[in-house]
């Protein structure tokens, strides 16, 4: 079975995109089956159920939803060999726009779309930056030159990735895409001894642990403070 | 390269200035201090929270330097023509052409209904398909096997699009946008070219815009001859594949001279008979497959000629109400 992970910004077309490029890859008789990871709440399932492929949600509640895909990911490949599927597709919302669920050895897939604005590439951390595909939707929205530099400051972030435009509506991109994805050579029969990309965020302090009062002595743990005598322009 | 001073670095290679900045590398006041000593500067925590790895920051950079040069390089790797081999429609019936040459210069319309297979047929121009798409179909570049650039490097896509739901989302200026898109073409003289885009665009336009107007405030018509005008000057893409161009705001016939003028081809999803009519030839999609190939006419041509004229007509009708005019016959 090949394992891939496909993250993004919320609404970004993840669904959309994938949607269309299994049923790309459904001419290829690959057998595919997707696992959504949210936070609070999600219907794409539905949607996944509607398309005939088989879907398990996970929702992470109170947890922060990289940490909740971490402590889960094996036991969903486990799942995805033991139904011998051939693709198993993790799906995870980026919430803080910071972490991924990459794995190393696992094809990291990234994606964004063009209306989320020029300055998004930056703003992205490991998510964007690690990933092995880079999918842009939504270029049939905006101009031609705004697609253009928003694809030219994606590859100053990430040289390394392979950055298709894919529309989501039509699919344009979504068969090129499912050509990229799977792979005969590239199965796995376990996570074991496998080590995510880059570390998940360091968040420990009491309100993770249900504190809800504000103010300094009700503070501890892993707490940082804003610094506001610098100049702005350093705070990016 | 991580271990030369930003100054220094930035002398070698100008456009190493959009990786520091896309990559939250602080430049200013940084001349003397090289990236790995600003990295290893930076506090544990800091460098966690902007996912800085220095050994995957070296990588990329000279991966970005390389790509950068071979962008830059690339000048005179022009596409003259692209050429179509048949593959199938969806039901796996051979198309009904045997080779269709595209040439700059040309503009070819395309016909058929929604979701007849235009997409698809962009697509695969698009990933210069090698019989590894749907449809199986083959496309040369320049009357040759294409290299992988085609498919793979961003800076080199085969299409551009320009579509009637396209819209500016950004907040800049006319000048502010053409501006950023010219930076990250790194072309030399960039005020030149923003001048001469900004008024090719007016020039196309029915009602005139300023350099300081905000695009997000461009009416349809000047939005529409701004993005043409600039994909024209700007993009690199030898294909243009333009889905429906109002008849309003815009003078078409114009639009389509500049981008020919630019020796670009020109792909023109219409039902309008006065744009389809334009085209050298037509491409006829139906079922997922290139149908038929139509050569335009002598009698398709007067037809046009006819149309033109009634085509005037309403523009001159239109322009006398914007005028707040009254309307008489034969006027």
């Amino acid at each position: 079975m090949n394992l891939v992970t496909v993250s993004g910004p919320p609404s970004s077309g993840k669904t959309s995109v994938i949607l269309k490029t299994l049923a790309a890859l459904d001419k290829r008789s690959v057998k595919p089956a997707v696992v959504k990871f949210d936070c609070l709440y999600t219907d794409d399932d539905l949607l996944y159920e509607k398309a005939g492929i088989p879907v398990k949600k996970g929702l992470s509640g109170s947890l922060c939803p990289d940490h909740y895909f971490v402590s889960n990911i094996e036991a969903v490949v486990d799942w995805g060999l033991d139904s011998e599927y051939d693709l198993l597709i993790s799906e995870s919302a980026g919430l803080c726009n910071r972490c991924s669920p990459y794995i190393k050895g696992i094809k990291a897939v990234c994606v964004i779309d063009n209306l989320s604005g020029i300055n998004t590439p930056k703003k992205i951390g490991p998510m964007l930056k690690t990933a092995d595909i880079i999918v842009i939707t939504k270029g049939d929205i905006v101009s031609q030159a705004e697609r253009e530099v928003f694809a030219s400051r994606v590859q100053a972030v990430n040289p390394r990735a392979v950055i298709l435009n894919v529309n989501g509506l039509t699919g344009q991109g979504c068969y090129e895409l499912s050509t990229l994805l799977y792979d005969e050579g590239n199965h796995i029969t376990s996570l074991k001894g496998m080590e995510l990309r880059f570390s998940m965020p360091s968040a420990l302090c009491s309100y993770c642990l249900g504190e809800k009062r504000i103010g300094e002595s009700y503070q501890m743990g892993n707490v940082r403070k804003i610094d506001l005598k610098e100049s702005v322009s350093n705070d990016t | 390269m991580i271990h030369r001073p930003l100054g220094l670095l930035l002398e070698e290679h100008p456009y190493v200035d959009t990786f520091l900045k896309e990559n939250n590398i602080p430049v200013e006041g940084n001349q003397e201090r090289s990236i790995n000593d600003i990295i290893g500067g930076m506090s544990a925590e800091t460098a966690e929270e902007f996912a800085f790895e220095i050994e995957s920051l070296e990588q990329n950079l000279n991966l970005f330097i390389t790509q950068m040069k071979e962008f830059l390089n690339e000048g005179a790797d022009e596409v003259s023509s692209i050429t179509i081999y048949p593959g199938t429609d969806k039901s796996g019936a051979p198309e009904g052409f045997d080779r269709l040459e595209l040439k700059t210069g040309q503009i070819i319309s395309i016909v058929g209904p929604t979701g007849s297979g235009k997409s698809r047929l962009l697509a695969d121009i698009e990933w210069v398909a090698q019989k590894d798409t749907p449809t199986n179909r083959t496309i040369f570049v320049n009357d040759d096997i294409p290299e992988s650039k085609w498919r793979f490097s961003i800076s080199d896509k085969l299409v551009a699009q320009l579509s009637q739901n396209m819209n500016f989302v950004m907040d800049l200026s006319v000048e502010e946008f053409v501006r950023l898109h010219a930076e990250s073409r790194m072309l030399e003289d960039i005020d030149t070219v923003v001048t001469h885009i900004i008024e090719k665009g007016n020039d196309l336009a029915g009602e005139k815009f300023q350099p300081d107007t905000p695009i997000t405030s461009l009416s349809g018509g000047q939005s529409r001859a701004l993005m043409i005008a600039d994909t024209a000057v700007l993009s690199r893409s030898p294909v243009i594949l333009i889905d429906e161009i109002e008849n309003a705001g815009i003078d078409r016939k114009r639009a389509l001279d500049l981008l020919l003028s630019e020796d670009k081809i020109v792909l023109m999803a219409t039902h309008d008979p006065v744009l389809a009519l334009l085209g050298d030839k037509r491409l006829v999609i139906q079922n997922g497959g290139i149908a038929k190939v139509i050569e335009t006419t002598e009698e398709e041509r007067s037809i046009l000629v006819e149309l033109e004229v009634l085509d005037a007509r309403t523009n001159h009708l239109r322009n006398l109400l914007r005028n707040g005019e009254r309307l008489h016959e034969n006027r």
